[in-house]
Order: C-alpha cells, then sequence, then structure tokens
C-alpha cells in the first residue's frame, strides 16, 4: 500500500493539519517510509486472536456518585486564549 | 405516488445521576457558564476519566426493563471529531460493545393496542457542552458545563411507520423513564433529544431508502410536524424523479422546513478505537439481579394491576399511568377511600383541569391524597351529593382543611336521615295540591317531568342537601300514595 | 566532602549526609541550582528553573530533619521531565503548543514525590510530546550529551537524563512509552526504570499513547531507583488504569542475592543485526551476573521484530487522539487573527505542533481512519497480544530477561534526521516492553570508545525488585554506575 500527496491531504483534514504545498513531497516520502515499516503486520497471521487494548485485561473500577468539591474556575481558564464572562471564546461558528 | 415511510428514532437520554459521567462534577442545571467543568471535563492535559457507577446502574435498568440483554462486558470508544464543544477532540462512547444490547419496547398507541419496537441497542457516552452563537458579536462562546454529562443513547430499529408511532414511542419512554428514576426524560429542556432517521420507499418494497437524519427536535409536536416536513419534502424529490442526498438535517419550527446542517457537511470519520484510558465494564448475572430486583412496577404492569385490581377502563387507566406521580396519587386515593372508579373520576375531571388551569404538576398538587380521599369517600357514603362535592373540591384547592372539616364549616352535609327527608316531602306535597293533582292525573312519561317540580323545590328547601336517591324514592312513593 | 563532590552522588549517599546534619537540604539546594546555573546554558537540559520555591521547600525540608522527621526523600533535590504537570509551574512537554502552559493541579507523581520531602528544582527538557529518542524534537533546542557535546543525549527523557548525568540533580523522573527512559539512561551512563504499566498513576502526566506511557526514575543507582520508585507507586482513583496493587518498599527488600536467578537472553536480541561492541558489553555485564549465580538461558521471542510495526501504529493511533484536545481553544498556542473556526485548528495545530508530532499524527490518524482500521490499528492490537504472549511464555522458563538497551551508544546531532525510521530504530530493543506492560530498567555496563552502554533487565508484571535487585548485584560487583563525565570546560 502506497500512499499519494492526495491522500496525506485526507488525512491531514481529518487531523487538521495544514501541509504547505511546498512540503507536500517531502512529507509524503517521509510518511511512506513509516507506512512501509508499519506494513510489516501484513505478514502475520493472527486469526482469532482477541486484540489487546490493556497490556493487563483489567476491568474498569466504578466511582461513587459523588459531586466533588467545586473546581476553580478562574484557576482552570487562566490559560485560555480568549474568554469573556465566563465563556471560552472561538470565531464564530454558523451552524 | 404515495410512499411509505420508513424511521429508526435514536434518543439521547441524558441521565440523572448526581455527577458527571466521568469526573466529580455536579450535573445540576443552570449554573454560570463552566462553573462545573473540572479540568477532567475541559480536556486538560493530563486529565483521566473515572466511570461513575451510577450511570452504569442506570443502563443495565433500562435495559432490564425492555427486556434486553445486558452486555457483560461493554466498552468505550473514541469517536474522534473536532468541535469546540467537544474539548477533547473526542467523545467517549460505546461503539463497538454497547452495555445494553438488543431488546423489544412495546408502545401503546392511541387506540390501545401495543406496538413492538425492536431496540437495537443503548449505548453510555459523555455529553458535549454549549456553543453560544447569539450573545457576542463576533465570536462563538463556550459553555461546558453540560461537558460530560451522562448520556443513554437508545437506537431503534427502522420500525416506525408512521408519525403517531414515533410521538408514541417517545411518550411511552418518556414515562418509562420517569418510572425508572434514571432521567427527567424532558424534550423542551434538553434531558431527552431525539434524531429521526428518515427515508421514503414505494409500499410493498423490501429495500430501504436513502435516509436523512433529522436532528435536535425538542417536542412531541414538533417531532409529528418534522416527520410530516421532510414526508412531504423527500415525497417531492422522488416524485420527480430525484435522489435523495444522505444527510443530517434540521428541523425549523418557524419555516416549518428541514435544512440542511452546514457543519455537518464535511464527511467525518469518526475513526472510533477502543478508549485506552478506560477499561471494560463487566458486570455479572449477580449484578444484574441486584438491579432487577430493584426495577419499580412498570407502566405495562401497572397499566394491566389497576385494570384488574382496581375495574378501571383502558381509557381512564391510558390516562392514569404515564405519570407516575399521578399513578401512585391515583393508588392512594383509591385505597384509601375505597372507592378507585370515583377517585379515577375525580382526578381525571376536576383535578386535572384545577392542575392545568394553575400550570402546576401533580408534585405542586396542593391537595393531598388523603385529602382527596377523605371527598371521594364522603361521595360514595351519600353524605355529599357531587354538586355540593364540587364546592368540597374547591375549598380543598384553597387548602380550607380536609373533607370532614369543610363540610361541617359550610354545613354542606348531605340529609340523607329519611325521617327529615320524609318530612320535607311531606310539607311540599301538602303545600302544593294542584301540582299533586296534575302529578296523579298524569302519564308515565309526564309525571316523571312533572316529579321534578316537587324534587326542585325540596332541593330549594334543603339547601341542595337532600340525598338525591333517597329524595325520589320518598317522593314517588308519597306522591303513589295520594293517588 | 566538597562541594563538587555532591554532583555525582547517590540519593542514598546524600540521604546519609543530611542524617548526619554534614550538609543542609537548602546548602543542597543552592548547590544544585549553582550546577544548573552553570552548565545549562551548554547543555540545556533544563527548561525552567524554580529556584525560589525550591528554596522554601529546602528550609522546610531542613526543618522536618531538625524534628527527626524523615520521609523518604526529605531534602532531596530533583526535577521533573516536563510532561509532569507542576501546579504554577510552567509545563510545556517540549512544545510551542504548551510554551505557556500552567497547570492548575500536579500530576499524582509530582504530589507524591512532594508528599516524600522531595525538593523541584526545575522541569528538563525532552522530545516534544515524548516523541523522539534523541531530544532533537524538543521546540526548547537541543539538548547536549554531558559525555560528548556533540552526541545527542538520547529521548524523550533526554534532559532528564543529561541533568542527572551532568550532576545537575540526583534524581529525575521521566516517562517511557517506547524506551524514552531507558534509551537515554544508557547513552548517559545511568539506571532508569520503566515501571509495570500501571504501577504508577499517569494522571497529570500529559499523554502520548495512553496503554505504553509510564512514568519512572532515572539515577544514578537502581539503589536510588528503588528508593523513587517506592514514592512514585500506588493506585491513584483517578487513573482508570493504575492497578490496585500494594506498593513494596522496593529499598529495604532489595538485595544482592541472584543466585539461581535464570536470566533469560532471546535469541532475537542476540542475532546479527545486534552491534558486536554492544555485544561484548552486554555479555560482559551478564558474565557478572553469572559469576555472582545467575543462570543464562537462551529464550525465544519469535515475534521480536514485529514490535516495531506494532508500535508505531499503536502509539501514533492513541497519540492522534491524545493530541486533538491541542486546538487553540481552551489553554496552550493559539494562532493569531483566526478568520474561522477552522482557520483557528489548521494554523493553531500547525504552527503549534512541530513536525514529528505532525508525522505521527498523520500516521495516527490514517491508521484508524475508515478502511484502514481493521488492516492496522486492530491488527496491531492483535499482534501486541502476541508479542505479549511471547514474554508469559519466557517467564515460564526464565525469571527475567536481558539484552542491549539500545543499538549503540549517544550519536551526533543530525545523524539519525534524515529517515524517520532510523530514528525509530533506536528503540528496536525497548518498544516490545511497553507493548507487554512489563517493567524494564537500563542499567550501565560500560563504555564503547568513552561512550556509556546499557544492559536491559526486563521483569514479570510488578516484579520491579528482581530487576533492581539484579541490577543493584551488578553495581555492587561493577563501577560502571561511578563514572561520572568530565564536562569538558563546562565547570571550573
Amino acid at each position: 500500500m502506497s500512499v499519494t500527496p492526495s491522500d496525506i491531504e485526507k488525512v491531514a483534514l481529518l487531523a487538521r493539519l495544514a501541509i504547505a504545498e511546498t512540503d507536500l513531497p517531502d512529507v509524503t516520502e517521509r510518511f511512506s517510509r513509516v507506512l512501509s515499516l508499519v506494513n510489516e503486520l501484513n505478514t502475520i497471521d493472527t486469526d482469532g486472536v482477541i486484540p489487546m487494548s490493556n497490556p493487563h485485561d483489567m476491568e474498569q473500577r466504578l466511582r461513587e456518585d459523588r459531586v466533588a468539591h467545586p473546581s476553580d474556575r478562574e484557576a482552570l481558564m487562566a490559560s485560555a486564549p480568549a474568554q469573556q464572562d465566563g465563556y471560552f471564546l472561538v470565531p464564530k461558528v454558523i451552524d | 405516488m404515495s410512499w411509505e415511510i420508513v424511521m429508526g428514532l435514536e434518543v439521547h437520554l441524558q441521565l440523572a445521576t448526581q455527577s458527571k459521567i466521568f469526573s466529580g462534577s455536579s450535573t445540576q442545571f443552570g449554573a454560570a457558564p463552566n462553573q462545573q467543568a473540572d479540568a477532567v471535563d475541559l480536556g486538560m492535559p493530563g486529565m483521566l476519566p473515572v466511570l461513575n457507577e451510577e450511570a452504569v446502574r442506570y443502563a443495565v435498568k433500562f435495559g432490564l426493563s425492555i427486556g434486553a440483554r445486558i452486555g457483560k462486558r461493554s466498552v468505550f470508544d473514541r469517536k474522534n471529531y473536532f468541535y469546540p464543544d467537544l474539548p477533547k477532540g473526542y467523545q467517549v462512547s460505546q461503539f463497538f460493545s454497547p452495555i445494553v444490547c438488543e431488546g423489544v419496547f412495546d408502545v401503546p398507541l392511541e387506540d390501545g393496542s401495543l406496538y413492538p419496537i425492536r431496540i437495537t441497542r443503548a449505548h453510555l457516552e459523555e455529553d458535549a457542552g454549549k456553543s453560544v452563537h447569539d450573545i457576542f458579536n463576533h465570536e462563538t462562546g463556550i459553555d461546558l458545563n453540560r461537558a460530560g454529562t451522562p448520556l443513554l443513547e437508545i437506537v431503534t430499529e427502522p420500525d416506525f411507520r408512521s408519525a403517531e408511532q414515533a410521538v408514541a414511542y417517545l411518550k411511552a419512554l418518556h414515562s418509562l423513564v420517569t418510572y425508572l428514576g434514571i432521567s427527567d426524560g424532558n424534550m423542551a429542556e434538553g434531558s431527552m433529544r431525539c434524531d429521526i432517521n428518515i427515508s421514503l420507499r414505494e409500499k410493498g418494497s423490501r429495500e430501504l431508502g436513502t435516509r436523512t437524519e433529522i436532528k435536535n427536535v425538542n417536542s412531541f409536536r414538533f417531532v409529528e410536524r418534522a416527520i410530516h416536513c421532510e414526508y412531504e419534502r423527500q415525497a417531492d424529490i422522488l416524485d420527480t424523479g430525484g435522489r435523495i442526498t444522505q444527510e443530517t438535517r434540521l428541523f425549523d419550527a418557524e419555516q416549518n422546513t428541514t435544512r440542511s446542517m452546514r457543519s455537518k457537511e464535511v464527511a467525518n470519520d469518526y475513526r472510533y478505537f477502543p478508549e485506552p484510558d478506560l477499561l471494560p465494564i463487566v458486570i455479572d448475572e449477580s449484578y444484574i439481579d441486584t438491579v432487577r430486583q430493584s426495577l419499580p412496577e412498570l407502566p405495562a404492569a401497572k397499566r394491566a394491576r389497576f385494570v384488574a385490581e382496581y375495574d378501571l377502563t383502558e381509557y381512564d387507566t391510558n390516562l392514569l399511568v404515564p405519570n407516575h406521580g399521578v399513578a401512585d396519587y391515583f393508588e392512594a386515593v383509591a385505597k384509601s377511600s375505597g372507592a378507585p372508579k370515583l377517585a379515577a373520576n375525580w382526578i381525571l375531571g376536576d383535578l386535572s383541569a384545577a392542575l392545568n388551569r394553575s400550570e402546576l404538576s401533580i408534585d405542586a398538587n396542593p391537595i393531598s391524597a388523603e385529602r382527596l380521599a377523605g371527598l371521594v369517600s364522603r361521595i360514595s357514603d351519600g353524605t355529599l351529593s357531587s354538586k355540593l362535592a364540587k364546592q368540597v373540591f374547591e375549598a380543598l384547592w384553597n387548602e380550607e382543611g380536609d373533607t370532614d372539616e369543610i363540610i361541617a364549616a359550610r354545613g354542606l352535609k348531605q340529609v340523607s336521615d329519611s325521617g327529615a327527608l320524609e318530612a320535607m316531602v311531606d310539607e311540599v306535597i301538602a303545600n302544593n295540591p294542584d301540582q299533586v293533582a296534575q302529578y296523579i292525573a298524569a302519564d308515565e312519561a309526564k309525571r316523571k317531568k312533572l316529579s321534578g317540580f316537587f324534587v326542585g323545590q325540596i332541593m330549594k328547601a334543603s339547601k341542595g342537601q337532600a340525598n338525591p336517591q333517597m329524595l325520589n324514592e320518598l317522593l314517588l312513593k308519597k306522591l303513589e300514595d295520594q293517588s | 566532602m566538597t562541594k563538587d563532590s555532591v554532583f555525582g552522588m547517590s540519593v542514598s549517599a546524600i540521604q546519609t549526609m543530611l542524617r548526619e546534619r554534614s550538609v543542609s537540604s537548602v546548602e543542597l539546594t543552592e548547590t544544585f541550582l549553582e550546577r544548573i546555573a552553570a552548565t545549562n546554558e551548554s547543555l540545556n537540559a533544563v527548561i525552567t528553573v524554580c529556584a525560589e520555591q525550591a528554596l522554601e521547600q529546602a528550609q522546610k525540608a531542613d526543618a522536618a530533619i531538625s524534628r527527626g522527621e524523615y520521609q523518604s526523600l526529605t531534602g532531596i533535590p530533583i526535577l521533573h521531565k516536563d510532561i509532569f504537570c507542576t501546579q504554577g509551574v510552567r509545563t510545556t512537554c517540549g512544545s510551542k503548543m504548551l510554551e505557556d502552559f500552567v497547570p492548575a493541579y500536579d500530576a499524582t507523581v509530582v504530589t507524591k514525590m512532594k508528599a516524600q520531602g522531595a525538593i523541584m528544582l526545575g522541569k528538563c527538557n525532552m522530545d516534544e510530546f515524548a516523541m523522539g529518542s534523541s531530544n532533537e524534537t524538543s521546540y526548547f533546542g537541543t539538548v547536549k550529551n554531558p559525555w560528548n557535546l556533540d552526541c545527542v543525549p538520547g529521548g524523550s527523557s533526554g534532559g532528564s537524563a543529561a541533568a542527572v548525568a551532568a550532576g545537575m540533580a540526583p534524581l529525575v523522573t521521566g516517562t517511557d512509552t517506547g524506551g524514552s527512559i531507558r534509551q537515554p539512561a544508557s547513552l548517559c551512563g545511568l539506571t532508569g526504570l520503566k515501571p509495570t504499566y500501571g504501577r504508577v498513576s499517569r494522571l497529570g502526566i500529559i499523554a502520548f499513547a495512553s496503554s505504553l506511557d509510564q512514568a519512572g526514575p532515572i539515577a544514578h543507582t537502581a539503589e536510588d531507583c528503588a528508593i523513587a520508585l517506592s514514592a512514585m507507586s500506588g493506585i491513584d482513583p483517578g487513573d482508570s488504569t493504575s492497578a490496585d496493587i500494594p506498593v513494596p518498599d522496593f529499598h529495604s527488600a532489595l538485595n544482592t542475592q541472584i543466585d539461581g536467578l535464570r536470566i533469560g537472553l532471546p535469541r532475537e536480541y542476540f542475532n546479527e543485526s545486534l552491534d558486536d561492541a554492544v555485544r561484548d558489553r552486554v555479555m560482559a555485564a551478564l558474565a557478572e551476573l553469572e559469576k555472582a549465580g545467575a543462570i543464562l538461558v537462551d529464550i525465544d521471542l519469535p515475534h521480536s521484530h514485529y514490535a516495531i510495526a506494532t508500535y508505531y501504529v499503536i502509539a501514533p493511533a492513541e497519540a492522534s487522539a491524545n493530541l486533538a484536545r491541542y486546538d487553540g481553544v481552551r489553554f496552550g498556542y493559539r494562532c493569531k487573527t483566526a478568520s474561522d473556526l477552522e482557520d483557528l485548528y489548521l494554523r493553531s495545530r500547525s504552527e503549534g505542533f512541530g513536525e514529528e508530532v505532525q508525522r505521527r499524527i498523520l500516521v495516527g490518524t490514517y491508521a484508524l481512519s475508515a478502511g484502514f482500521y481493521d488492516a492496522y490499528f486492530n491488527k496491531a492490537q492483535q499482534v501486541r497480544r502476541v508479542i505479549t504472549d511471547d514474554f508469559h511464555r519466557a517467564f515460564e522458563q526464565v525469571d527475567i530477561i536481558a539484552g542491549p538497551s539500545a543499538p549503540g551508544v549517544a550519536f551526533p546531532f543530525g545523524a539519525k534526521q534524515v529517515d524517520p525510521v532510523a530514528m525509530y530504530m533506536e528503540d528496536i530493543y525497548t518498544l516490545a516492553v511497553n507493548l507487554a506492560g512489563l517493567p524494564g530498567l537500563s542499567a550501565p555496563a560500560g563504555f564503547i570508545d568513552g561512550m556509556p552502554v546499557g544492559i536491559q533487565l526486563i521483569g514479570k508484571p510488578f516484579d520491579e525488585q528482581i530487576i533492581l535487585n539484579t541490577a543493584h548485584r551488578l553495581q555492587t560487583d561493577t563501577d560502571f554506575h561511578m563514572a561520572r563525565p568530565t564536562l569538558q570546560g563546562l565547570t571550573s
């Protein structure tokens, strides 16, 4: 499986990354190298093997339904690039 | 051309837990923006989710109530997309292995029949925040208070064939989840949100047409209108040989149309994969049994029991059961008064009217079950005529005391003492010899009319307190004696 | 004791001095702060120094010591890799994206070590978002290896390793997703431990690959690592993946009894691909362990060669989702004058992330995308289990597994920049350990042309004790861990 610049552009959009036209060939080439590395996976038969998400196959612990102490909005929003009246601000979105 | 409409519904139910599904923030409505969003909710660097046990219990409760198979090992997955009200850039949901698997929900229709809707699955996920577009001139404001509220997404098979069925389903679902106590199920407030998948096909066809998704229709009425709207729109297109575009649309209540959602135009590849920060939820039989034992009597069972135990009509039952507050109230009144049918009449009649007029819900009802039972009892035992009972009802509504206190205070006791009644009858007969003569001379039909005169006189004399049945009996007998 | 001899002293030796009152915590802190000031401009191992805070903490430590109150790390100056969120102190993760990010909370590891009395001197440089094996992807510049200033220290915990090697602190924290503690420890002549997945809480650690990341110590000795590990470990209700396993006192249980210890040597690690010089050093170290009573056993890990492909699907995939939160909306870098939302996303992310990070996000997104999920991500998860089963099977025959930590010694800057895969191969011996969630340690095993080489010891799940003991025994019988770089001309 090889990758074209157009493929890279589609993936980049999904990931919200902008790749300059001039960089695209290079990015594609380097990406292809990684893909070649990864394509090694095609050579092993894993029929019937259960995929592993957590190395110890642990089970989820449950938390009591209780309200924790209130969070500090000011402290948490101190890093906000744009805020007003308690809202985070982004350029206007039209639905 | 008449098309068959085929629909599936996806309902997002906000679960009424105290805290959010993955963080300890409060889920209470109405806080100032971002006051109920902690570091986990904001998706701050390094933050991790921890699962709320109550959300799991609520999901299992729902599954059991529709006889669904519970997923013994369900998994959370990341649903990846970018939107400002989605702080992590992914929503934690369940895609591959939901906690509730297939089940069937029998929906009571208007005509009394039950329409089975197959539930494909129900899964847990977190809610997103809110984007506010109308506060700032050039910006959209993001409030993440709602981000992380637990949702149960309930998905049906495309089993709906009419708007009526869809609305009936939503009403029955609302009733069920309020019975279970897992959600307010309130469409207007957003605790129950409905997305409708609609496609059309030729009658008799087995194939499914291209469907559109109508999002966020927030009332039963709007659901009905949106479906009719979209049917018309799709029918128009198909009638002229066009093709339906698979897309997401919003219902515009003012324009009575649906329109395409611009922001959803970019095809989204959600790239689901198992959430590595959470582990599979493992549920065993004993847990399921514990939850099953905690289930309240569900609407379907209550309906059947009301008909059997209280000899109510299906019609009345269908009005009393959907709101469990009303159902519980009815039962308390019925049991206390021993007169269930009378109780039903008063609740569905005068009480219902009074509540609606004052825009109160059953929870804010000023007349306690005990007190209404008191009124019903006094009618049932003959102390009050129905007419006088209405007066008493008004007094109860204004919280003037209990029935007996009101009767005493206003001297409303129905006269059922045969001696006193007899005396009244004798007096009226004696005072009206001409009418008595007319009565004796009259035939069966005319006699019925004429007796009304005497009844009226006695009622006037007794200030309406004469027991009508007893009065009639005595009157007729005495009039007979005159002839 | 002279001021200079403190640099390069182990934690346990410094603890003795503190208890004997031959030095105070404040003096220590001042000394190490001076060391940082003297060497950091060249080495660039530290991004943020917290002098005032550190001295305050040191004063408190001295007060506690005078009351006879000792926690396991009381008065010990440490540095945290800049991936651990520290309340009120800038945490950059080596990225422009978080250049000015000041967390409102501490990572659990930070809280725990503070509770044990450790003094935080500052935050260490690292590969951007922990993606790299040379510290060359950091937005804050490269880090020099104290053993050779023209060479890399390894990565992604390059700053951490360089800091200890240069004597800026006796103990640092790092994180390891595919080798990021063990490989820099190896390249800098240090002992670095990646605990079993779930041993240490990940809460407050900026996530790279959630099912692979683990935090651990880097120090001069296995003994120091043992002290630090107990301080860092423990179940955290805020981290669903942290294990409900009691924390041993790794230090007091530390011993050198390895008589009869079966050490597995995977044929796949010791094949023709292994550099001869590295092989010689590792085998020599193993010979020492044999002399001490260990038994060397040849084993097979037949699917080893799939580890790198598996890792470079899973790690980038998880990372692509973990890094989606960096969108310029609530924190972190935001581009100037975004015209609309899409512009905000595209430019904030493209300007905020470096090349390697963007590449891995692309790879990860691709591996998860429609049509590729089965062939890549799901497949990789399956192979992950196959690789893990290899280890479990091997552990039926042996107690620990040994091999090289890295394919070679520290390499010159730019040497592996042309082909990204060349850099990925640095972790060829360490990756599988993360996939299987096992504990792994790198300990000094000698030198090749004056540059450090490490031996890797891998244990069964939650059996950090045995690999610590083994390394401790090695360090009892050899003195590779005692060597210190001269830091040519950096210090007077």
